[in-house]
């Protein structure tokens, strides 16, 4: 195996607030990886700033070898690293297949294309039955399914994950976690990060606890769970 | 049917054919102020002098001798090129800046062009050259210039051209999921500094054709002719919805033609309070524009 993405001494400020605190992450190929914490930790600041939608103050980002800070956002999703945003953003008045379409802006191979295409209606029934739907009449799990679907759309080496299961129906939210080990299984990696703290450490090979801008605790899934401390703070037993 | 009917109706269709000739020039130019408000919420008040641009580069190049169909994508190409430019050098460096900055700066901007044709090309109004042989038809007792016609083609031409390039292309696609959300378009590997540049292209273009028309259609160009039709172009923006692409061109024709009938039909020296009088009672009215949801504005 080898390491797909490496965040070392990350530190990132909105103005005078310093959101990272001088964190260090690492994701191996093929792993599923998730960062976990509540309400205002820095979950989507760290993903903001390694999808280069946020600049770091100081540190590095290492994406298959290559530093990454700094450069523009499209051309990260250009180096193989796409994300799913918090709050989906799909593209309300676009079609659901115009969504898509747009997720493989930068690829010029259509047979490999209409494969993948293939694939997601596959991995999501709903999304081919409302291909001509505009996106923006989608339900909440609906969306999340087409965010999903999008980001795979790039084809990414790496996937990063912004809530998923945010605001959706506890019954949907089963179904796009098997959709996530689906798509790992098919070997893309994927960086999760969650509040659902339970559903994303059952899926993922091993964790990471950000409380405040700092990681607090790291290590393989089935450790943390029956950590007490985790169990007591985000588990909720 | 009396007489009098007869002619009532007769003006009717001839102020409603001058209507749709003013409105789609106006319908031209409001298309490029919604279009870049749509990308990054400004409005470009200088979008005027692009009008005004593409006039003069008509001007020069039908006076030295060459044809309209070479004369206006010319047009068309020089006003988006000046309107990139304008963007990359003016408009990108303060687009965090906020609002108020950006107004200030758009304002400066259009009197620079202003200032700039005067000190060049001088203050006093130019005849446009004949670019062809303008005649006028009568069908019944309606009539209809040549200059009209073309009006009537070249907005047609160009307006399917665009709702294609919107709706079909895949960098009018992009364009779309940029007017919606920047940073969600930047995470699909999508340049949107570049679609900026190009939306800016594409709606300076329109209003440079539509200087060219108007240099037709009036026989005359100055450097303060983007002021008053800019003014209008961007009401008939709000009046339609601004962001909203179709907006534009309900809100310019439907504006046009509220003039022409004010101006045929009862003072001629309200043309352009009908304007200002349509701002107030669609702000008052439907601030979200004729085709505006309360929803979030976009393209
Ligand atoms: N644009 C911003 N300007 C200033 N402060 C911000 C901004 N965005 C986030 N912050 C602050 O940075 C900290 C981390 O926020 P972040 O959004 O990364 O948290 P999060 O872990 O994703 O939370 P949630 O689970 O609620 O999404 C918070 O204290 C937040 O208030
Ligand atoms: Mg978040």
């Amino acid at each position: 195996m080898s390491t797909i993405l490496e965040i070392k001494d990350l530190n990132v400020h909105y103005g005078a607030i310093h959101a990272i605190h001088g964190i260090n992450l690492k994701v191996e190929e093929g792993e599923i990886v998730t960062l976990i914490g509540s309400n205002g930790a820095g979950k989507t600041t760290t993903l903001h700033t390694i999808s280069g939608l946020l600049k770091p103050t100081s540190g590095e980002i290492v994406f298959k070898g290559q530093p990454i800070q700094g450069l523009p956002a499209h051309k990260i999703v250009a180096q193989g690293l796409a994300q799913t945003p918090e709050g989906r953003m799909v593209f309300p008045d676009l079609t659901v297949g115009e969504n898509l379409e747009m997720g493989a802006f930068l690829r010029n191979n259509k047979a490999e294309i209409a494969a993948d295409l293939k694939k997601m209606f596959t991995l999501f029934p709903r999304l081919e039955e409302r291909r001509k739907q505009h996106a923006g009449t989608l339900s909440g799990g609906e969306q999340q399914m087409l965010a999903i679907a999008r980001a795979y759309m790039a084809k990414p080496k790496l996937l990063l994950l912004d809530e998923p299961s945010l605001g959706i129906a506890p019954i949907l939210v089963q179904a796009i976690f098997d959709a996530i080990v689906e798509i790992n299984r098919s070997g893309m990696t994927v960086l999760l990060v969650e509040q659902n703290a339970y559903a994303a450490l059952k899926i993922a090979h091993r964790g990471y606890v950000l409380t405040t801008g700092e990681i607090a605790m790291q290590g393989p899934s089935a450790e943390l769970i029956s950590n007490e401390e985790i169990r007591k703070a985000y588990l909720g037993h | 049917m009396s007489e009098e009917t007869a002619y009532l109706i007769s003006d009717f269709f001839t102020y409603l054919l001058n209507g749709v000739a003013q409105g789609s020039i106006y319908a031209l130019i409001a298309l490029g102020y919604t279009m870049v408000y749509g990308i990054i919420k400004l409005i470009n008040f200088a979008h005027g002098e692009f009008y005004m641009i593409g006039a003069f580069i008509g001007y020069f190049l039908i006076s030295s001798g060459l044809p309209l169909y070479i004369a206006l994508p010319a047009a068309m190409i020089g006003s988006g090129l000046v309107a990139v430019s304008v963007e990359r050098l003016v408009y990108r460096p303060i687009r965090y800046a906020g609002r108020i900055p950006a107004l200030i700066t758009a304002l400066g901007t259009s009197l620079f062009f202003q200032y700039l044709g005067q000190g060049t090309i001088g203050a006093d109004p130019k005849a446009f050259p004949t670019a062809f042989e303008n005649t006028t038809y009568q069908v019944g007792d309606v009539f209809i210039s040549k200059i009209q016609i073309v009006i009537f083609l070249v907005t047609m031409v160009l307006m399917t051209g665009l709702w294609y390039v919107v709706t079909h292309t895949k960098i009018g696609k992009a364009m779309r999921a940029t007017s919606f959300n920047m940073n969600a378009a930047e995470l699909m590997g999508i340049n949107t500094n570049r679609i900026v540049s190009f939306t800016f292209f594409v709606g300076a273009s329109l209003a440079g054709a539509a200087g060219v028309l108007v240099g037709m259609y009036y026989n005359t160009v100055e450097p303060m002719m983007g002021l008053i039709p800019g003014l209008k172009a961007f009401i008939a923006a709000v009046l339609g919805g601004i962001g909203i692409i179709p907006g534009a061109v309900l809100g310019g024709l439907t504006l046009g033609i509220a003039e022409n009938m004010v101006v045929g039909f009862w003072i001629s020296t309200y043309r352009d309070a009908v304007a200002f009088a349509i701002l107030i009672l669609i702000l008052l009215v439907k601030p979200a524009g004729l085709l505006g949801t309360n929803r979030k504005e976009k393209v």
